[in-house]
């Protein structure tokens, strides 16, 4: 960035949370249905249909909030923000303007650059729209109304954040305590967490804020960091031409690498909003919020420091582990089936991230029991399984449901405990090698990895690599 | 007639509303929006320091219901009001950002 300039960034996180209906109508959330098959004249706004809401909504709302320090609104409201467009077939969108259910929050974000607090300004609770599908040659759209009143709670930061690092800090921090609540998945791929970039630039120094752009469309951490970049350099290069800064919203492209300005609906931005009347009123009590607050599950710091107090587990992996809590949650698991909490993380930093990397999957969706890896380590510390076999052998765990135990027996991977077969192949493998024999002898170290590795070999990969090597020592000895 | 409607005013509230209106249409609703913001004016004349707006008349409040699906299938119903339909879905006019 060009020096003598400062970012300043503010978020519009939008989450979709993790119940089972919709918020204001009985209508399933399951995603991936066929078109309009999780739909009822409330999420269609057809008129006379009444709202009712959904109780886990505000529970998870309230959850959010006091976990990311909020003022809990004791008597909110809902109200409607008009504006029309196919995908929202109330013409309305039923939000919260007036009385928000969450105010005055922050959480703590930590990066390269040290501590600090981001401000939040307000968390509320509105309905998501539905999807429009274009098709080139009809002069036509299409709408799917099945996402439309999936429930959504939007997060508004303060512009505290000065840099990119600052705001992916700070939506790993929003989305960790979002999963550990089991409130949403979070995944910005899929769009259940959704960031709406707020940026302006002003020269070092100065105190009060430049002209800010809102960007869109910015579904992975690395888009978002692109993105802010790019509308920095934009903005100062603006500035520079000694232009001004227009105030509008962009479209991030991320092939592209560059927004460009949405053509601004016809209308000016006025949504006129006004109180829902067929939404009455929330009224919260001590009672509600003493509930939720007793429910509250340990969140990531709790739990990494837990990690290297209970199972003396190196920062590092702690760190790795509670990156997400499914894998958390294996890792608990595994360990309460009696394995080992070192060789577990082992196996989740491991062969677990490398293939979730390899396929691009994320932590949520794994499906191995931990049972089954209980199982396996065990295979391993009894030597029934060498390395080798036990990685193979994940592999295939990873991607089908089979028990190891069976599995190794079945496919004959079990290691060869006969001490007496293994001394006979030893001997055999000693006697047709001579002239590694003698290289071993003659003080070639390497040349012991050969015999073991020819062994191996004899044996089918079957055998103890430590044993094999004793026996080895022992023999040419 | 205390509140007069300009030009621009109905002008802007048509497009907010995506009407169009015709010359004798917009002067009819200039004359209807002056009287009932005169109407609105007299409530104005009332002392409400002090009073929390009202939005609702009912003294109601934290109807809810349990996160329980009870809505199944019904699409072939719910597409009978779609101006027109294709593939299960609602065909509108093109509409693009």
């Amino acid at each position: 960035m060009p020096n003598g300039y400062e970012t300043v960034i503010g978020l519009e996180v939008h989450v979709e949370l993790a119940t089972k209906t919709k918020i204001f109508c009985g209508c399933s959330t399951a995603f991936g249905g066929e078109p309009n098959t999780h739909t009822c004249p409330v999420c269609t706004g057809m008129p006379g249909s009444l709202p009712v809401l959904n109780k886990q909504v505000l529970e998870y709302a309230v959850a959010v909030g006091l976990a990311s320090n909020c003022d809990i609104t004791r008597y909110c409201k809902f109200d409607r923000k008009n504006y029309f467009y196919p995908d929202n077939p109330q013409n309305y969108q039923i939000s919260q303007l007036y009385l928000p259910i969450c105010r005055n929050g922050h959480v703590d974000i930590e990066t390269e650059n040290g501590k600090k607090s981001v401000r939040i300004h307000e968390i509320h609770m509105e309905e998501d729209a539905g999807k429009l599908i274009h098709d080139e040659y009809d002069d036509c759209s299409y709408v799917d109304y099945n996402r439309s009143g999936v429930p959504l709670i939007e997060i508004v930061s303060e512009p505290d954040m000065r840099s990119a690092d600052e705001v992916i800090a700070y939506l790993e921090k929003l989305r960790m305590i979002i999963q550990y609540l089991g409130a949403s998945d979070c995944k910005l791929q899929e769009g259940s967490m959704r960031a709406d970039v707020n940026l302006s630039v002003r020269p070092l120094g100065q105190e009060e804020f430049g002209t800010r752009t809102e960007m869109k469309n910015l579904n992975s951490f690395k888009a978002i960091r692109r993105a802010i970049e790019g509308e920095t350099e934009r903005q100062i290069d603006i500035i520079e031409s000694g232009e001004k800064v227009v105030q509008e919203t962009r479209r991030w492209d991320d092939n592209a690498g560059e927004s460009y300005a949405m053509r601004s609906k016809e209308d000016a931005q006025d949504y006129r909003y006004f109180p829902d009347p067929d939404l009455v009123p929330v009224s919260i009590s001590d009672e509600f919020i003493s509930d939720i607050k007793a429910k509250e599950p340990e969140f990531r710091e709790e739990k990494k420091q837990r990690y290297i107090d209970e199972y003396k587990l190196p920062e590092y992996d702690t760190d790795i582990i509670t990156g997400s809590k499914k894998m958390a949650d294996i890792f608990e698991e595994t360990v309460k089936c009696g394995a080992d909490p070192k060789k577990v993380s082992n196996y989740l930093m491991g062969e677990t991230m490398r293939i979730l990397k390899e396929k691009e999957l994320d932590p949520q969706d794994i499906t191995f029991k931990s049972e089954s890896l209980a199982k396996l380590i065990a295979l391993q510390d009894k030597k029934s399984i060498n390395g080798t076999v036990a990685k193979e052998v994940f592999e295939v765990m990873f991607f089908e449901d089979i028990d190891p135990e069976e599995y190794v027996k079945e496919k004959g991977l079990l290691t060869v405990n006969d001490e007496g077969a293994l001394r006979t192949t030893v001997q055999k493998v000693i006697d047709e090698n001579p002239q590694s024999v003698a290289d071993y002898k003659g003080g070639k170290e390497k040349a012991l990895g050969f015999l073991v590795g020819q062994t191996m070999k004899a044996m089918q990969g079957k055998a103890d690599p430590a044993s094999v090597n004793a026996i080895l020592k022992e023999l040419l000895s | 007639m205390a509140n007069i409607i300009s030009d621009e005013t109905i002008e802007y509230v048509g497009i907010l509303a995506k009407l169009e209106l015709n010359e004798a249409q917009k002067e009819a609703a200039k004359r209807d929006m002056g009287s009932m913001l005169d109407y609105i004016d007299k409530l104005g004349e009332l002392d409400t320091d002090g009073i929390e707006p009202m939005s609702h008349v009912f003294d109601v409040k934290n109807v809810w219901r349990e996160d329980v699906v009870t809505n199944g299938d019904d699409r072939e119903n719910i597409l009978k009001n779609a101006p027109g339909e294709k593939d299960g879905m609602f065909e509108v006019p093109k509409t693009f950002d």
